[in-house]
């Protein structure tokens, strides 16, 4: 929570200031019954019309003053919540990009935007809300209890009384409904996901005539849902009625009470009227409290919720300068690498390879092989379990983060660019670059033409996600993002996946073309694309099944064989 | 008017709770009426002091007695009429639901692959919501604020004209005043909330695009364009949430300058002899709450508008055509021999681009049919075709000679056995996902089919074997695994023709294996249609057919089509040939 308070820095003169003035307008407030009263007491009593307009004018300036503190109060709290959820809101975002790939698994990329974004949200409105009211309800409820006891202590004993009472029924019929609400969600939840798959599975629901049972069990939850619902109906209804009547009662108490103290003129019946107005106004403001309850409850959630990334400390520590070069033969060296995600089963294991400069290493294997964690841990998003990883003879983790990065142009399995225009989602690897070097780029990465047919060229802006292109279009403009770089290093995890084979074979060859002594890693599930690589890693689940060219794995390593002629690349023997 | 329409509609649904519905109304009656007499009550009471010594106690019991029973009785009402509008509303949105589930079960596949699930989905669960909401809210708020205005106006009218007048003439200024402020601010919530979308929008893109931005050493930019973005959320911010929380307040200064008009004017008609302190009392709390209905009706008000429009989304999915009935002398045959022909069938998704034209096909049964092109040429319309998902536009298909279209839908489809390469298995437990064809299959069959589609194994090898529940999506199994699941579900089932999708390159080469041989098994003996990428397949078929841009451009054997040296043969070399 420390790191919440935090955030209310440049705002502490609102943030006291704030309540103070709400509590001179809940006083105002408080004060108007006992003016009412004395306008019926004194005025009415001894035909004193001047009093009365007197006291009547002091309401409205009453409610002027009220409206005036009223007003401050407002402005101040929208300054502290708005200020606080900007600066929690900046504190958090920029956390999130310290954070290291362990810290985004162990919370979840979803999580984490929910988090940057609904519960921020969630708990500025409940920094709002206390400012504005946590003080002014409670305040009312107790300033209307006191009011009462000095205007009559004995009949102040039925507040004593009453108040408890409507607190203890707000209490236990929200504690009573609230577990009902979590299971209205789970519910509604469930006939989200029903509807969901249905429509996905549509073909085979029809194919074996499933309707009719999908329909049952969609109607079977429907059935629950609404009976979940009736039945929290029933108890929340009855928190109204039940309030409603003990207010009344103790006005009947109170009406009946201060009758016989009139009776004795210790009582007048304007001071009646008073208490009975504080009664009234205690129920309000009890029910103002309850709703800002729940609301707390959610901020507070939400708050937790906050922290907890705060409280996340980046797992993998990087040092601020990159240490000199030993001048290495070898570009990259990876040596008995094994890793895991979860600290189980071991995602790569005994990885041992090399490659010098200018060299291409080939990469082949089935979905979850561990391709991809390879690519990972040579950025160091991940730190290896065992073994070591060099790049330039220096390991990865004595690489300022920035410089190891800064070597290796990486173009992901995922097609990812941002909204943005052509020119800024290329300009993301060199803020420097010129239209120049952008269209050498495309041309390289094959995607000079479709770029230039483009409406407006590299202004041309792309939806969220590149949704207005094609998945080749896109991944060939994500090549080209890695190239504009010009990387020492490139990566291509499984980049080609989405190019048709000619557009591949023509993407090798230009990059050869350019000649620009480049280290290139090529991850590949076609033997085709990968198969002139310099050396070719074989890997299956994780292990390395074979390490050398295309033709040395093809008498060597039977995995690689098998890939091959399930591919069509080599035709089966007759004996395999 | 067509609001009109829609909530007529939208009552029509609470017809067959016309019980709860009778209860509400006089729940709500009763509930106004005697909340209403409250007040006056206790300014009854007020009005038997005299002063001290001449109280008249037994005017004082009677109307706190008349007063204990309004409020239980009032308080009874209320009670009655939540707890019927919520089992209509709740029952309402229910049957809404329902039904709207129904029709995407008897809708014609076009509609489904037309449009956004996400859509359908929310129009099921949050446009239903919203109705169901707004029928709650309706009948709770609506109908007793206006009675409440209404009766709050005869009763102080009774009690005195012209001060009746004077609240009357007062209290509208609040609702101006709210009304102004809610107009004057619209644009700064719209711009509020612009600022936050775009917000959002960013957050989403750069943290689930972290990697990229990391390995680019983008995080510097990255930050202040975060910064920037935010710095409009907070202006915005902090003007749209301080001038609408001017409302309060506001209306609360209207309120006191109604209640210091009413104490001073009342008191001094007290003064003058026409007025007792009771109704003064009664009048003052009238005074006080007069503009809560108002609030409420008003709030309302907004809230039916957008139940309104999520009624007209929902309705509009539920007034979705259906597939037309099957005819009543459809034949249903149990099974059949596999013979599949297509006579000069044309068909095409949208009547300006023609697609498939004049298609023959003859299939005998047992014979293995590949269907070969690259993506998007319309391999999944033929599949489309030949389950009746979609409908031949003219020509015919037919299974041992008998039009498709003269058969019942689904006995048509059961003829089939079909393995899509998007696998789809339902949120339940692996055994109930096998039997799904055949709910009434025996433990010992649904293992027979487990092993003969090899996923015995890893299935024993589950947590919970075959009672581990898949979770949505199938998450807890790998691709090939799901493969195996669904042709398992086939393989219980024992279809006369099959059509198979061959998976591309998502799953790993072992399992990879044992989906070939499975495969291999379920052929045995069966028509079938396979979407075939491995050189394997191709090389064994029957007949191949080469698709391109929905058309089929060629048909024949593998050497046939290599003779010919047409579309086929470059597709064979470019893909399956060494460079």
């Amino acid at each position: 929570m420390k790191q919440l308070m935090s955030n209310f820095k440049g705002y502490y003169k609102e943030l006291i200031l704030g309540p103070v003035f709400k509590l001179t307008e809940a006083v105002f407030e408080l004060f108007v019954p006992l003016i009412m009263a004395r306008m019926i007491d004194i005025g009415i009593a001894n035909n004193d019309t001047g009093y009365i307009i007197q006291n009547g004018l002091l309401l409205v300036l009453l409610g002027a003053l009220g409206l005036a503190a009223a007003l401050t109060c407002q402005y101040f709290a929208s300054r502290v919540a708005q200020g606080f959820g900007y600066s929690l809101r900046k504190k958090l975002f920029h956390h999130v990009f310290r954070l290291s790939e362990r810290e985004y698994g162990k919370i979840g990329t979803d999580s984490l935007i929910t988090r940057l974004t609904n519960d921020v949200n969630q708990v500025q409105t409940g920094v709002n809300m206390f400012i504005r009211l946590a003080i002014r309800a409670p305040f009312l409820a107790i300033g209307s209890i006191i009011m009462a006891m000095t205007i009559n202590l004995k009949i102040g004993l039925i507040f004593l009384i009453s108040t408890p009472l409507i607190v203890l029924v707000l209490y236990v019929i929200m504690n009573r409904s609230v577990p009902f609400y979590g299971r209205i969600q789970q519910k509604q939840d469930r006939i989200s996901r029903l509807a969901g798959e249905n429509l996905e599975g549509v073909r085979v629901i029809r194919a074996f005539s499933k309707q009719e049972s999908e329909i049952r069990q969609f109607d079977q939850t429907g059935n629950e849902l609404a009976e979940v619902t009736i039945r929290v109906g029933k108890i929340s209804a009855a928190l109204n009625p039940i309030t409603y009547v003990i207010v009344n009662l103790a006005i009947v108490a109170i009406v009946w009470m201060g009758s016989q103290y009139a009776n004795l003129g210790i009582l007048a019946s304007g001071d009646i009227t008073a208490l009975v107005n504080y009664m009234s106004q205690t129920l309000l403001a009890l029910i103002v409290l309850a709703n800002l309850i729940v609301l707390f409850t959610k901020a507070i959630a939400s708050a937790k919720r906050v922290c907890e990334v705060l409280d996340l400390q980046p797992s993998m520590a990087a040092p601020e300068q990159t240490p000199d070069a030993p001048g290495s033969e070898e570009k990259i060296r990876f040596q008995d690498v094994c890793f895991s995600y979860h600290g189980t089963e071991n995602a790569l294991e005994g990885i041992t390879f090399s490659l010098k400069k200018g060299q291409t290493l080939g990469i082949i294997g089935g979905t979850g092989c561990g391709k991809t964690t390879l690519v990972q841990l040579l950025n160091r998003f991940y730190d290896v379990g065992s073994g070591s990883i060099l790049v330039d003879g220096i390991p990865v983790q004595d690489y300022r983060l920035e410089d190891l990065r800064g070597k290796i142009g990486l173009v992901p399995q995922a097609a990812r660019l941002f909204s943005g225009t052509l020119r800024e989602n290329l300009k993301i690897a060199d803020p420097e670059a010129d239209d120049e070097t952008l269209w050498h780029a495309l041309e390289v990465a094959q995607g000079k033409e479709f770029a230039e047919a483009l409406p407006d060229g590299l202004d041309t802006r792309l939806d969220e996600g590149g949704k207005n292109l094609s998945g080749g279009q896109k991944q060939r403009l994500t090549i080209a993002r890695a190239l504009v770089k010009d990387p020492e290093i490139l990566v291509l995890d499984d980049s080609a996946s989405a190019l048709d084979y000619a557009t591949d074979a023509a993407l090798r060859r230009a990059l050869k073309a350019e000649n620009r002594e480049r280290t290139v890693l090529m991850i590949s599930q076609r033997a085709s694309t990968i198969k002139n690589a310099d050396r070719i890693l074989v890997l299956d689940d994780g292990c390395q099944a074979g390490l050398g060219s295309h033709e040395e794995l093809l008498a060597s390593c039977p995995v690689y064989r098998e890939i091959c002629e399930s591919q069509g690349l080599i035709t089966k023997e007759a004996d395999a | 008017m067509k609001n009109s329409q829609t909530i007529k509609r939208v009552l029509s649904y609470t017809r067959p709770y016309r019980g709860s519905m009778i209860a509400a109304f006089a729940g709500a009656v009763f509930y106004v009426l005697f909340t209403l007499l409250g007040p006056v009550l206790t300014g009854l009471a007020i009005d038997q002091i005299f002063e001290p010594g001449r109280v008249n106690f037994q005017g004082i019991f009677y109307a706190l007695l008349a007063l204990g029973g309004t409020v239980l009785a009032a308080a009874a009402s209320q009670w009655v009429m939540s707890v019927a509008t919520r089992k209509i509303s709740s029952l309402a949105a229910k049957d809404l639901r329902q039904q709207a589930f129904e029709k995407i079960n008897v809708v014609p596949l076009k509609f489904i692959d037309r449009h956004s699930h996400g859509d359908i989905i929310s129009r099921m669960v949050n446009d239903a919501d919203a109705v169901s909401e707004g029928l709650l809210q309706g009948l709770t708020q609506l109908f007793p604020g206006i009675a409440t205005i209404l009766g709050t106006l005869v009763v102080m009218l009774v009690l005195h004209p012209l001060i009746a007048l004077v609240v009357v003439l007062v209290t509208p200024l609040s609702i101006f005043f709210a009304g102004f402020v809610a107009k004057r601010t619209a644009h700064l919530f719209r711009q509020q909330s612009a600022a936050q979308g775009r917000l959002s929008g960013y957050i989403n893109e750069m943290v689930s695009g972290q990697q990229i931005v990391k390995s680019f050493g983008y995080e510097k930019e990255c930050m202040e364009e975060f910064d920037q973005i935010s710095q409009v959320l907070f202006d915005s911010g902090l003007k749209s949430v301080f001038y609408s929380s001017v409302t309060n307040p506001g209306t609360r200064f209207v309120n006191s300058i109604v209640y210091a008009a009413v104490g001073v004017i009342g008191s001094l008609t007290v003064v003058g002899g026409g007025f007792s302190i009771g109704r003064l009392f009664a009048f003052l709390t009238y005074a006080n709450q007069y503009t809560k209905p108002f609030n409420e009706v008003t709030g309302v008000l907004t809230q039916l508008q957008s139940a309104v429009a999520s009624a007209d989304r929902l309705f509009a999915l539920i007034d979705e055509p259906a597939e037309p009935q099957d005819g009543p002398d459809a034949l249903a045959p149990e099974s059949c021999e596999g013979r599949v022909e297509a006579d000069q069938v044309c068909f095409s998704y949208r009547p300006d681009v023609p697609l498939i034209e004049d298609f023959n096909l003859e299939v005998r049964p047992g014979q293995r049919i590949a269907i070969v092109g690259p993506t998007g040429c319309g391999k999944t319309t033929l599949i489309n075709l030949l389950m009746r998902f979609y409908e031949v536009n003219s020509g015919a298909i037919s299974v041992d000679g008998v039009d498709i279209n003269r058969l019942k839908r689904n006995s048509l489809r059961r003829l089939y056995g079909m393995v899509l390469q998007e696998t789809w298995l339902k949120n339940a437990t692996v055994r109930e996902n096998i039997a799904y064809g055949k709910p009434d299959a025996t433990d010992a069959e649904i293992q027979e089919a487990a092993r003969a589609a090899y996923a015995h194994s890893f299935i024993k090898r589950l947590p919970m074997g075959y009672d581990t529940v898949i979770t949505p999506g199938g998450g807890n199994l790998s691709a090939g695994q799901k493969q195996l699941l669904c042709i398992a579900r086939i393989m219980l089932c024992q279809p006369d023709i099959l059509i198979l999708d061959e998976a591309t390159s998502s799953i790993d080469t072992r399992t990879e294996m044992l989906i070939q041989r499975a495969f291999e098994k379920l052929m045995q003996g069966r028509t079938s249609f396979v979407v075939a990428h491995r050189l394997s397949t191709i090389q064994s078929a029957d007949r191949i057919l080469v698709m391109k841009a929905g058309q089929i451009i060629e048909q024949g054997t593998h050497t046939s089509l290599l003779e010919q040296d047409g579309f086929y043969a470059k597709l064979y070399y470019s893909q399956f040939a060494v460079e």
